[in-house]
This record gives structure tokens, C-alpha cells and sequence, in this order.
């Protein structure tokens, strides 16, 4: 039935995380590397992503932390010499990737076969011009477009597309040149606009308000076909799949439409030819059956993530058997285990996906929503009603959102038409508040064109808003107005603020009120299975939700203290993301080999922990504290584990030991003098341990005071930030006095620290576990970056290569200390400062870090696995002493997505911007350091470097390295002062003006323009505006031509010595395990 | 909104369930099944073949597009699957008192009150739906509090008998002359052979059609147990001496069993939706189809010159016949879909074709 010749086989994993490619590919990934552990194939699995689950031992048999690029695949093909290859599985990385080796002959002049889709299906739908003529040879639609090279085409070609238009100027970036018109007037005077950009222009018939549906479609070598989930945009076309809302199924397609839709899904694979799974995305007229297929992706991507977690139907893991060669009937329906694969879901439940933005993070950048993608992450709310999924996915993003009403009053928006017509990560909370406003379904309906059904339900949702409002006590709170407001998806706070009026500080008790209240009248929550066949067959399946649409329970609950709850991370965010999902995963799997059952709360459907097969019981629900409490009164656990899904369940551990739910590891009360910043102070002046003076204020006179008494630079966090004013450090007064202008509100309710900030000094994290306040295991890292570039940002090796013996033992003393003073139990993580030897304590999280899963893998010892036993009091592997003399080392680069977020300054600085991260092994320090930045983007140089090297620090800390460039005879250019720096020191470097000196040449814009350069190192330096804003074009230009960019110069050094030292055919091609046995 | 009323679903185990009516108000007996459809609630009330049931939506969000208008083309509703809601009554979860859609008239309530059938809402459809699954099929009755009333068991009844026609009507204008056995037949079946230039000759379930003029005989589906609808057995049996094709569907196929001396029985909960898995037999050819039955045909008594078309993936119940020699067949599920996943619309041509064969040796 399947090819038995596949005997070896290699997946390719997607790298780092990114916007658009984010956590959905660990779970595709680790799906079908299961799928073929399952038969027994050897898999060998490269991906640089070392903080994801695929990357872990059990998961693949030979992990390479290697780039996903062609030569390195290539090199581990010749190694490995497999017999096929996966592509389909870590999105467009590995498809781009499997695709160029296909084109250069690699696959066939080594042998290997391609499982699945073949690759050229894959280039025929990539290649927009070919995907539309292949979709033209069986009659389905796709949107008319027609290339124009002037004026009397472009009216030619309207008399064919007809109006509306979108006239797209080719080659230009940023949509520049492009709009839409409505008649012959407005097509004169953009297109005229356009042909100035660009010879070439696109007149696109428009669709833009139409519905977007998507359906996830499956086909088997004998040529059977389902589609397992279909999905309705919430958003109408305009706003990129990945931006809007969406839920599961659709909602307000009729069964003709739907039917239709999914008859040519299945036409237009079965012509395409895939084997395995693909997406299709249409845009469907409202007003008619019209449709136009907008897109096909022919792999796994981010909708059958969700897909999948929306029907509980494991779409990689099947799609992988399809590869081997099985058909869809000779698989069994791993949920209900009595079925088979062949069948398409039914779903008795509504699923809404929501995305997660973290557009604060960026300075600059545009916050409108349109075709491109801009969120991190993701979050999946299930119910029984939309009311209730919508109101539970706004609580699950975790913006500080309590659902769609009862929001703090600082969310008031005062453009509402302008929000509802132009979309910003807000426009949930327009409408709600267009609502409050009056506006009626219609109104909003004709400037949003979300389809009426859906503001309909949204405007249920306000009206209970305003009959609860009306309602000043829960005596007088009819009981049917309360069930209603829960069947609705209201939690207990937003109950207690409409009803009780609770303010700030009385609602954390009134909400017990709320709880107590609604629990003596028995409206309770019921736990409801996914079980793919909506209850046809008895299913055995772990995968719940919760929902006040029912009045019983589908399981039981043992209640016998051998079970343990562990909360995970929540949407992937800036700052949280896979890194935490391995922590979980990890905890889970510990729990469950110690004997207990292993119970999960998390939403996020881009996880591994989210999987049917990671955990004894899947609770797919909020992490709020009254949904986790919910949980656990029913299953009354040993414990709940809240010290791996980072900051989410950390916060909880105050709230749930005053309910006292035992929470295993670390007692809440000493969470709660690491997490609050005078407690924890406080502890360090007891065990003089130093840290940098730092001071809450709450008026700007004791600011200055407090500055003066430091001294320049500092770092000030607002707790209250207006846009564009986060935490950051100035370094004169002027800078105090902007930032504090936009941070204008301090006050004892809003209080600002500020904190002395100390330059050049080396920041050093370390990764621990303690048991019972005594050290039990500890890994210390050190950042390549000085301090100053967030963690999240920085890139960090270990085992340290640079730090003195005397430091580490320091921090080691001090990591013992805290240890036993705040009596810990299992994971926590500390970051100093090293200054000549003189260490600061920065901050120390009484959880697992970012950092967990990249030390536990250079190590192969799993600092997650000692944590969870330790927890658990279960025996543990004490570690080795000599684990720690490495004779490799790991380098950790963090990976940008400001291409994805126009206008976005691409600057680091004290608050995170990265959205993933991989982890290298070397042999040395500098092979690592180029394999990891490789990983993540950079390419080693051919010729041209440019140089515009910031302040005079910097100037010298860039002197050797552009010597050694100029050794290996590289191409310098460089800004004035730069140039003037390096001529006075004997190196040789030819002038680029300033982008704003548009009259001199050459001009460093038209050099990048022209793709003359091959690597941007721009170190942003802070005097004059000017110098600002010709930083900014440069490295904002750099990022839009795609140039390598570097804005580090400790970070640019360590870059150019190692590909100085290194060729990439120096890099050594070795496995996981070859660096660790 | 108005007040709603209370009102109870009681099943012939004693279980009961409260909800609110947002249909007719009126006291309603008969068997209680549960579909797991997604979308289609305007064809599936439609369609005859649920005559005599209370049926449960297993989606829980139901009136979400309205309802359309009861247009006419070529002499059938457009939209309908035949000229009147034929259930007995409707049972969901969540009730959308407002729609949405192009071509909606009218919300699904105000649907239901004008075909005087009852509808709650605010009921636990999955905890029911498993009642239903491990009990199989129940009697039960909708009851408003001032009218009590007793269970029903349609099946006892000949419901054919009320689902089908009472005259001969015949469709369209196509070459080929079909007769359609109705027995509570869907619109889409006639559609779909008009669309295959057919001439449909409609007749009730038990006329003797060996007088007619025709090329093929259709087989409809319809409600009920396929045992007490001997007449209709009768009228195959003879024509199938003649070796005109024969297509059956759902109730059709169960008619074409018994009328070649097969047996049927009736399943625990049957099956209603459109996601249920068919392999064609001897092949690897599986496909997804719309479904809406309660009884099946026994395998094993087929006679030695007939054999299964098509099995359920899931079940192993049968899911079609064929003769192994005279084009003669038929299927359980619908490939008129209409609710359901077209996939299998195939098979109208299959027929078709075999009805152009036949003429052809005839000549």
C-alpha cells in the first residue's frame, strides 16, 4: 500500500519565527515527523528553530541546526543520502527551499524523491501568471488583470475588467502608485500618477468588500478528496487572511454557496494535482454566487493549523501519510479511533480565530490593516454561540481586553467612522463603541462591509451590555439576564463592572462576588468534547472546551489527586512565543511519564501543546483566572503548574493562592516579591546583592531630582504609555523632556520608574532550577550585545566564551542566594550586568525564560524535564559537572519581520522587537555565530559593505573589523564622518552622501536602490534630528531592498569576523547528536 | 424582543429538555433524529424524506441566512426541496432571530409559524444527540404547557403514502423519457435529470407505470420503512423484466433491494449529515456524501446476481446496489446532494448514459 523504499526521509522545518510564518509549523513539523516515526522511516529534520518541540529528541531522529537554504540542504542530502524529502511542512521556507533545489537538479541528481505534492504543482500555483492559466484550463475565475505599459491600454483594459479598478504600479514598494478607481476621471489621474513610479501598471478588477472564505482541501493518491474545514472572514476582503477575524465553519453561506465552493476547491486540486493537503482562499460576491479564487497554497500554512485545531482533524499528520502513499480510507480517525480518515468533520461548536498585534512595539509604523500581514500571533476562542466565542477570543488576545463591551474607559475612540471605514488593529472596539454611539447594523455594515449577521450578534452582545448596566446590584440581577449574559461569553468582570460598577480596585473581590453569586444559583460552565463527528459517534477524544450553551458534562472527573494541571502561554506575542510552548510540552510530557495525567489549558492553535496527542486532557479555553478556577473546581488536581507559559500564568499566581489552588513549585508569595519591583529591591539591599538605583516617581520634579542624582543615561518606564512612549533610555535632558511630554500623564496612579542605565557593560543571563531554595541545576550565558538591546533582541552564546571565571562564580553565588532567600522551587532566570566585574541584578522571573530550550539543547539536558520533577518531588538526574566545559558552543540570533511592518524603524533598543529566534552549534564561537545569522537572513557579503558607524564608541569598536574587511579585499563605503574616521586610521573607504543630500552623489539611497550593497552596518546614533532621520532612511531603505541589515556594531563586529573567517564550505555539516554524544 | 415561550421536548424515556419556541405554537408527536449538517436548513425541512420526525441540528447557530423565496423555475422551487417544510418539528441550540443573506425573504421563524411547524431553541442539542446515539432513534414530543399531548410513531404509518404525489405530472422537455417513482422524492433529483435533457414523468408511489412511455425508471427517496411500501416493490419487479435502466436513491436503493428479494432493516440512529464516507466496491475510490436515512439493506441477502456498489466507510453498512449484469442500480446517500457535497453527481450521468445505451440496442 505504501512505498516501502522510503527508508529515509527529511523534513524541512520553516526556521525562525516570523509575521506570516510563525508557530504553525512546529505543529505541521512535528505532526508528520510523528506520522513517519510511525512507520518506522528514519527522519532527519533540518531547522535552526532550536526552541520549537520538532527539535527535540523524540520527535526526529537527527535534528541539524542548520539554515534552510539550499546549499545546506544540499550538504546534508550528500551526507545523509535520503531516499525523500517533505517540503510541504515548514511553509514558505521549505517550499521555496525544496523548490530551488528542484530547479538546480539536486533532488534528482541525488535521488530523492519528493513525497506528496510534487514540486512542479507547487511552482505552478506560486507563479501568479501560470496559477491563473491553470485555473483558466477548467473554467474557474480568478481576478481579471491586465498589465498596461500606458494610458490608452489602461482605458482599454478597464473596457475589459470593467469598474471598479485597482490600479497597481509595478515594481514599486509600499503599495506606492496604487488605489482605486471608480470611473474614467479617477483612472486618468491615478494612472498618470502611477506611470511616473513605474513603466508598467496592473488594472485589477476590484473585489474588495466581497466575503473571504477559505477552505482546507485533502487528496489522496487515488485521487480522493475532502475538504476537512471551510472558514468565513469576519473581514471582508481588503484585510489579509492573517489580520482578520475568522471563524469556523462559515456562518453566513448557504448550502449552495458552500457546496459550490467546495465542489471547485476539489476541481482545482484534483487538477493541480496535489497529494497531500492545500488551501484555497476565494472572495465571494454578497450579493450573488460570483466568486474569484484569490489564492492556492499548495502546503501546510497558517489556516490548516487552525483548521485543524478547529475540527480536532490532524490535517499534517494525515497529509504526511497521504505522502507515504496511503489513501484516505486506510487511515484511522485518530479521535474517534472507529472511523476513518475519510470524512469530513462536523462540527458542533463555532470556532473564531483572532489575531494578536504588537504594533506598540515599532515606532513608526503604520497600524492600518490592509494585504500584508502584520500580527505575531493568533489565538482560537470555541463556543456554542459567536456571542460566546467572540467574547472569550477578545479576552484571549490578551491586550488587556475583557471582550467585546465593558473595556476601561481609555479605550474610547474618537474617529469611529474613520476607524470603521480605514481599519486599525482596533476596529473590534470602533464598533462597539460605534454601538454606544447609536449607530445602527446598517450603518456600521456600510462602512465596515462586515456582513450584517455578524454585527447583529455583535449588537446582542450590547445590548445585554446596556441590561446589565441597568442593573445596580446581583440581588436584582434577574437570573435569566445573568445566564443569558454568560451564554453570551460575559466573564465575571465584565458582570461585576457593569452590574456592581466595581471600580479598579474593588474588582478583583467583586468578581468573587460575581462567582459566588452565579455558582449558589447553578450557572455553571459544561465541558464539551471536539470529537470531529458533532456526538454521531462515541469518540475517545481529550480535546475540550467550556461553554454556557449546555447543561451537561461530556466527561467525568476522577478527582483523585493524580492528576496536574499545567497553563500555557497563550497567543504568541513579541516577547512570548514557541520558546514557551516547548516548556509546556516539556512539563506535560515529564508529568505524565512521573504517573500523573497531564491536563493543558491553552488557545493557542499554532502550538504542539494544543496537539490531540500531548497531554492527557486538552482544555482549549481562556487563562483567565475565573475560567481556570472553573477548571480546576472540576477537576480538583494535585497541582497547577504555572511557571511555564511565561507571563500569563505567572500572573495568576497571586489570585489563585488566595482561592488556595495549590500551585506546585515556587510558593505564589515569593513569585510575588520577585515579580513586584520594591519587594524584590528590597531583598537585594537584604542580601547586598547590587542592582542599578532605580526609583518609582510620581511627579516630574522628583524625575529631575532623581536624574540628577544618577546621572544621564536613564531607562524610564511609564506604568501608563501613550503610543509612541514606551520604556526607553535618554541620554541629555532634551530627550527627557520630549519623552516625558509624550508620557504626559504621572501621578501616583501612574507612577514612572526610572532607572540608572549603565553603558558598556555586558549582560549575562542565567537559567536555573532550585529545589527548595538549593541549586539544583544552572546554565549562564552571556549577550554579544552590550546592555541596553532587550534579551528578547539580544544575541546570546553559551556556554559563555568572554566572561571571567570570577564572574561566574559570582553569579553563581548570587543565583544560590536568591535561591534560598525566595525558597525556589523548579525553573527561574536571572539577567545582570558585568561591568569589570562589578554585577547588578537586572531582573529574576521565578519562571522558565525564553532562553530554556536553547541551554537545555546545546546541554542535551533538559532543565524543563529537573524543573517538573522537582515540582512533583519525583526523583531527579543530577547533572553532570563536566556538562558544563562544552567543546561546542551555541549561539542564539534573534530574527526580524520589519520588512513585514512598513515604515517600522528597524532599531533595536530596551523594549523587544524580534519575532523568533534560532539556535547554531559551532565548533567555535565564530562558526556558530555565522551559522545562526545565516539562519536568520544575513548572507555572507560578495563585495559591498556600507558603513555608517554612529557614535564615536562604536566608530572604534569597528575599526579592526573594517580593517580585516579591507584585508580581505570587501568593497567600504561609508557616511561622512565614518569615512573621515576610517581614512584618518589608514583604511581606505569610498564617501556615500547622505540620503538627504539628494543633489550629491554618489548618494547612499541610490547605492542601496540599486542593490550596490551588499550589507548595511547603520549604528543609530541620538544628537541632532537630522542624524535621526538620514539613520532612519537608511536602514528603513535597507530593509525594503532587502539588504542585510546591522545596527549593532558588537554584533557587526562578531558577524564580519566570522565570515572573515569562515567561507560557508568551512561550515561544518553536523547533526545534534554528533555535537552531544 | 417579545416574550418567548417556554416550552418542553419529552422523550419516550422520560427525558426532558426545556428550551424557547421560535415557531408555531402548537403540541407535536413523532420520532426524534439528529442531523449534523452544517448548512442546508432550508432543504433539509424540505425534503420528504423527514416526514413524520422532530429533527435536532447537532450545529448549534441555525437561521443564520434566513430563508429564500419560493421562486418557481421549470415548474419547481428554486430552493426548496419540495412544496412544503415536511418535518414535524426543529430542535437548536442557538436561534438567530436576525439574518442575513442576498437572497433571504424571511427569517427561518416566521417560515416555521407559516407552515405551522414548531421550533425551539436553548436547548443542549449535543447532550440530546447523545441520548439519541446510545438509545438510537426515540419517540418524542414537543409540548407547550396548555397542550398535552401523546407520542406518535410514524413509522407504524405508511409515510410514503403521504409524502408522495397524487397525480402524474411530468418536467421538463429533454429526449430521454424518465419515470420517477415518487415516494416523497427532492426537487434536486428532478433537476438533475432535467439537466440531463430528460423528460420527467413524476408518479405516485404506487402507479402502475408499465403503461407509460418511457426509457429508464428513477427510483425517489421517501420517509419511512421500505417494507410497507409492497405496491412500489410490485411495480419494479415487473419492470425490471423489461431491463430498462434503473436508478434508485436513499429509499430507492432499499425499494430496489427488496424488489430483487434483499432484505432491510432499520439502523440504531441512521444516518443524517454530509459528511458520511462511501468506497465504491472493489476500488479506492471513496467519496463524501449527503445522507438522511433510518434503515438500510442487508448485504448478505442479496441475490447471487446482484452485489454492493458501494459501502460506508465508517459502518460497513450498505451504501448502493447494482445488477452485475442489467443496468440496474442504485444508492443510499444522495448525489442530488441539495443538502450536501456534489461529489458523487456523477452518477445521474452513469444513469443516463445507460438509459442512451439501452435506446440505442433497442433500435
Amino acid at each position: 500500500m505504501i512505498n516501502k523504499d522510503i527508508k529515509k526521509v527529511i523534513v524541512l522545518g520553516s526556521g525562525a519565527l516570523k509575521i506570516g510564518e510563525a508557530g504553525e509549523f512546529d505543529y505541521s513539523g512535528s505532526q508528520a515527523l510523528k506520522a513517519l516515526k510511525e512507520e518506522n522511516i528514519h527522519t532527519i529534520l533540518i531547522n535552526p528553530n532550536i526552541a520549537t518541540i520538532q527539535t527535540s529528541e523524540d520527535i526526529a531522529d537527527r535534528i541539524y541546526f542548520l539554515p534552510v537554504t539550499p546549499f545546506f540542504v544540499e550538504q546534508v542530502i550528500i551526507k545523509e543520502k535520503p531516499d525523500g524529502i517533505l517540503l510541504a511542512f515548514g511553509g514558505q521556507t521549505a517550499l521555496n527551499c525544496g523548490v530551488a533545489l528542484f530547479r538546480k537538479g539536486i533532488l534528482e541528481k541525488y535521488n530523492v524523491k519528493v513525497l506528496g505534492t510534487p514540486v512542479q504543482s507547487i511552482i505552478d500555483t506560486e507563479d501568479r501568471e501560470i496559477f491563473a492559466g491553470k485555473l483558466g484550463e477548467i473554467e474557474v475565475k480568478t481576478p481579471r488583470s491586465i498589465a498596461c505599459l500606458n494610458m490608452e491600454e489602461a482605458f482599454a483594459a478597464v473596457k475589459i475588467v470593467g469598474y471598479p479598478i485597482i490600479i497597481r504600479a509595478a515594481y514599486t514598494l509600499g503599495g506606492l502608485g496604487s488605489g482605486f478607481c471608480a470611473n474614467d476621471q479617477e483612472l486618468e489621474s491615478l494612472a498618470s500618477k502611477a506611470f511616473t513610479y513605474s513603466p508598467q501598471i496592473l488594472v485589477e478588477e476590484s473585489i474588495k468588500g466581497w466575503k473571504e472564505v477559505e477552505y482546507e482541501v485533502v487528496r489522496d493518491r487515488f485521487n480522493n478528496c475532502i475538504t476537512v474545514c471551510n472558514m468565513e472572514n469576519f473581514d471582508p476582503l481588503g484585510i489579509h487572511t492573517g489580520e482578520s477575524i475568522v471563524v469556523a465553519p462559515s456562518q453566513t453561506l448557504s448550502n449552495s454557496e458552500y457546496h459550490k465552493l467546495r465542489a471547485l476547491a476539489i476541481k482545482i486540486i484534483r487538477h493541480i494535482g496535489i497529494v497531500g493537503e492545500c488551501n484555497v482562499q476565494y472572495a465571494l460576491d454578497p450579493h450573488s454566487e460570483d466568486y474569484r479564487v484569490i489564492e492556492v497554497n499548495a502546503r501546510l500554512s497558517r489556516s490548516s493549523a487552525l483548521a485543524s485545531k478547529a475540527t480536532g482533524y490532524p490535517l499534517a499528520f494525515v497529509a504526511a501519510k497521504l505522502g507515504l502513499g496511503y489513501g484516505l480510507h486506510q487511515l484511522n480517525n485518530q479521535v474517534t479511533k472507529v472511523t476513518t480518515a475519510a470524512f469530513e468533520p462536523a462540527l458542533d461548536y463555532i470556532v473564531c480565530k483572532i489575531p494578536r498585534w504588537d504594533l506598540n512595539k515599532f515606532t513608526g509604523v503604520s497600524k492600518n490593516l490592509g494585504s500584508s500581514m502584520k500580527s505575531v500571533g493568533e489565538i482560537m476562542s470555541i463556543g456554542r454561540s459567536f456571542e460566546e466565542a467572540i467574547q472569550k477570543g477578545i479576552r484571549m488576545v490578551g491586550i488587556g481586553m475583557h471582550g467585546f463591551v465593558a473595556n476601561k474607559e481609555e479605550i474610547t475612540i474618537e474617529q469611529i467612522d474613520e476607524e470603521l471605514s480605514n481599519p486599525t488593529d482596533r476596529r473590534i472596539f470602533a464598533i462597539a463603541e460605534a454601538f454606544n454611539k447609536n449607530y445602527t447594523v446598517d450603518e456600521i455594515y456600510e462602512k465596515t462591509k462586515i456582513d450584517r449577521w455578524f454585527l447583529q450578534k455583535l449588537q446582542n452582545i450590547h445590548i445585554s451590555k446596556n441590561k446589565l448596566e441597568a442593573v445596580n446590584s446581583l440581588q436584582s440581577l434577574p437570573d435569566s439576564l445573568l445566564l443569558q449574559a454568560k451564554k453570551e461569553g460575559y466573564s465575571d468582570f465584565q458582570i461585576a463592572r457593569l452590574v456592581l460598577k466595581s471600580s479598579n480596585k474593588e474588582i478583583n473581590d467583586d468578581l468573587l462576588k460575581v462567582r459566588e453569586w452565579r455558582k449558589s444559583k447553578n450557572i455553571l460552565p459544561s465541558v464539551k468534547q471536539i470529537d470531529t463527528l458533532a456526538g454521531e459517534y462515541p469518540a475517545q477524544t481529550n480535546y475540550l472546551y467550556l461553554t454556557y450553551n449546555g447543561n451537561e458534562h461530556d466527561i467525568e472527573f476522577p478527582r483523585d489527586d493524580k492528576s496536574v494541571i499545567v497553563l500555557g502561554s497563550g497567543a504568541y506575542r513579541i516577547g512570548s512565543s514557541v520558546e514557551f510552548d516547548w516548556c509546556s510540552v516539556n512539563a506535560i510530557t515529564t508529568i505524565h511519564k512521573e504517573n500523573y495525567r497531564s491536563i493543558m489549558i491553552n488557545y493557542n492553535p499554532e502550538t504542539v501543546s494544543t496537539d490531540y496527542d500531548t497531554c492527557d486532557r486538552l482544555y482549549f479555553d481562556e487563562l483567565t483566572f475565573e475560567r481556570v478556577m472553573d477548571i480546576v473546581d472540576l477537576e480538583a488536581p494535585k497541582g497547577v503548574v504555572l511557571s511555564m507559559g511565561g507571563q500569563i500564568p505567572n500572573n495568576l499566581a497571586m489570585k489563585l493562592h488566595r482561592q488556595q489552588v495549590p500551585i506546585l513549585g515556587t510558593s505564589p508569595l515569593n513569585i510575588d516579591r520577585a515579580e513586584d519591583r520594591k519587594k524584590f529591591s528590597s531583598l537585594l539591599d537584604t542580601l547586598k546583592i547590587d542592582q542599578p538605583r532605580w526609583s518609582e516617581l510620581t511627579s516630574i520634579d522628583d524625575i529631575y531630582r532623581f536624574v540628577d542624582e544618577v546621572g544621564f543615561p536613564v531607562l524610564i518606564r511609564p506604568s501608563y504609555v501613550l503610543s509612541g512612549a514606551a520604556m526607553n533610555v535618554v541620554s541629555n535632558r532634551d530627550q527627557l523632556e520630549h519623552f516625558l511630554n509624550l508620557a504626559a500623564n504621572v501621578s501616583k496612579e501612574h507612577p514612572v520608574v526610572v532607572s540608572e542605565f549603565i553603558e558598556q557593560a555586558k549582560e549575562i543571563e542565567i537559567d536555573a532550577v532550585a529545589k527548595n531554595g538549593e541549586l539544583v541545576a544552572y546554565a549562564i550565558s552571556e549577550h554579544v550585545e552590550f546592555a541596553g538591546v532587550h534579551s528578547g533582541d539580544a544575541t546570546i552564546v553559551f556556554p559563555p566564551q568572554k566572561l571571567y571565571i570570577e564572574t561566574i562564580r559570582r553569579i553563581k553565588k548570587i543565583a544560590r542566594q536568591i535561591a534560598k532567600a525566595l525558597e525556589i522551587t523548579g525553573p527561574f532566570n536571572m539577567q545582570l550586568l558585568a561591568k569589570d566585574n562589578d554585577i547588578k541584578v537586572i531582573e529574576c522571573n521565578l519562571r522558565a525564560s525564553r532562553s530554556f530550550p536553547f541551554v537545555s539543547k546545546v546541554m542535551k539536558y533538559n532543565l524543563i524535564e529537573i524543573a517538573t520533577q522537582v515540582m512533583l518531588d519525583a526523583p531527579y538526574r543530577q547533572p553532570d559537572k563536566s556538562l558544563f566545559e562544552l567543546d561546542y558552543v551555541g549561539v542564539k540570533a534573534p530574527q526580524f519581520s520589519f520588512a513585514r511592518l512598513l515604515n517600522a524603524d528597524p532599531v533595536l533598543g530596551v523594549d523587544m522587537s524580534s519575532t523568533g529566534e534560532v539556535g547554531c552549534i559551532g565548533e567555535t564561537y565564530y562558526e556558530a555565530i555565522l551559522k545562526s545569522m545565516l539562519s536568520v537572513g544575513y548572507t555572507i557579503p560578495k563585495k559591498n559593505i556600507l558603513i555608517s558607524s554612529g557614535p564615536a564608541r562604536s566608530k572604534i569598536e569597528l575599526l579592526q573589523s573594517a580593517q580585516l574587511l579591507a584585508d580581505r579585499g570587501f568593497n567600504l563605503y561609508a557616511t561622512g564622518g565614518t569615512q573621515k574616521f576610517l581614512a584618518e586610521n589608514g583604511i581606505e573607504s569610498t564617501r556615500l552622501f547622505w540620503p538627504d543630500e539628494t543633489d550629491k552623489h554618489p548618494n547612499t539611497l541610490e547605492y542601496i536602490k540599486d542593490k550596490k550593497i551588499d550589507l548595511v552596518i547603520n549604528i543609530p546614533k541620538d544628537h541632532t534630528s537630522r542624524e535621526i532621520s538620514n539613520g532612519y532612511t537608511i536602514r528603513r531603505s535597507a530593509i525594503d531592498y532587502s539588504i542585510p541589515l546591522i545596527t549593532n556594531a558588537r554584533l557587526a563586529s562578531a558577524f564580519i569576523y566570522a565570515f572573515c573567517k569562515y567561507e560557508i564550505e568551512d561550515l561544518s555539516i553536523k547533526s545534534w547528536d554528533e555535537y552531544t554524544d | 424582543m417579545t416574550q418567548l415561550r417556554k416550552v418542553r421536548l419529552i422523550l419516550e424515556d422520560g427525558t426532558s429538555f426545556e428550551g424557547k419556541s421560535f415557531g408555531y405554537e402548537r403540541s407535536v408527536a413523532g420520532e426524534v433524529v439528529f442531523y449534523t449538517a452544517m448548512t442546508g436548513y432550508p432543504e433539509s425541512l424540505t425534503d420528504p424524506s423527514y416526514t413524520g420526525q422532530i429533527l435536532v441540528s447537532t450545529f448549534p447557530l441555525i437561521g443564520n441566512y434566513g430563508v429564500p423565496s419560493d421562486s418557481k423555475e421549470q415548474g419547481l422551487s428554486a430552493f426548496y426541496e419540495s412544496d412544503k417544510i415536511h418535518i414535524t418539528g426543529l430542535i437548536v441550540s442557538d436561534y438567530s432571530f436576525e439574518y442575513s443573506h442576498w437572497n433571504a425573504i424571511k427569517s427561518l421563524g416566521d417560515w416555521l409559524k407559516e407552515h405551522k411547524i414548531p421550533g425551539l431553541f436553548g436547548i443542549d442539542t449535543r447532550a440530546l444527540t447523545k441520548i439519541i446515539r446510545v438509545k438510537g432513534s426515540l419517540l418524542g414530543k414537543i409540548e407547550f404547557e396548555d397542550e398535552v399531548i401523546d407520542f406518535y410513531d410514524p413509522n407504524q404509518e405508511n409515510l410514503v403514502a403521504i409524502a408522495s404525489t397524487d397525480k402524474v405530472e411530468v418536467y421538463g422537455t429533454g429526449e430521454h423519457r424518465i419515470v420517477l417513482v415518487d415516494c416523497g422524492v427532492k426537487y434536486n433529483i428532478i433537476r438533475c435529470l432535467m439537466n440531463r435533457n430528460a423528460t420527467v414523468i413524476v408518479v405516485p408511489w404506487d402507479y402502475d407505470f408499465s403503461g407509460e412511455d418511457f426509457d429508464g425508471i428513477f427510483l425517489s427517496n421517501g420517509p419511512g420503512d421500505p417494507a410497507l411500501c409492497d405496491a412500489t416493490v410490485e411495480n419494479i419487479r415487473k419492470t425490471m423484466l423489461a431491463e430498462k435502466p434503473i436508478m434508485g436513491i436513499c429509499l430507492g436503493n432499499q425499494l430496489l433491494a427488496r424488489a430483487a428479494g434483499a432484505e432491510t432493516y432499520k439502523l440504531k440512529f441512521g444516518h443524517r449529515s454530509h459528511n458520511q464516507p462511501v468506497l465504491l466496491q472493489g476500488t479506492d475510490r471513496c467519496f463524501i456524501t449527503s445522507q438522511n436515512h433510518g434503515f438500510a439493506v442487508d448485504t448478505k441477502t442479496l441475490p447471487s446476481d446482484w452485489e454492493p456498489l458501494f459501502t460506508n466507510v465508517n459502518d460497513q453498512t450498505n451504501e448502493g446496489i447494482r445488477h452485475k449484469t442489467k443496468p440496474f442500480f442504485s444508492t443510499q446517500f444522495h448525489p442530488e446532494a441539495a443538502s450536501g457535497p456534489v461529489d458523487t453527481e456523477f452518477l445521474f450521468d452513469d444513469f443516463m448514459n445507460n438509459v442512451i445505451e439501452y435506446k440505442k440496442t433497442k433500435k
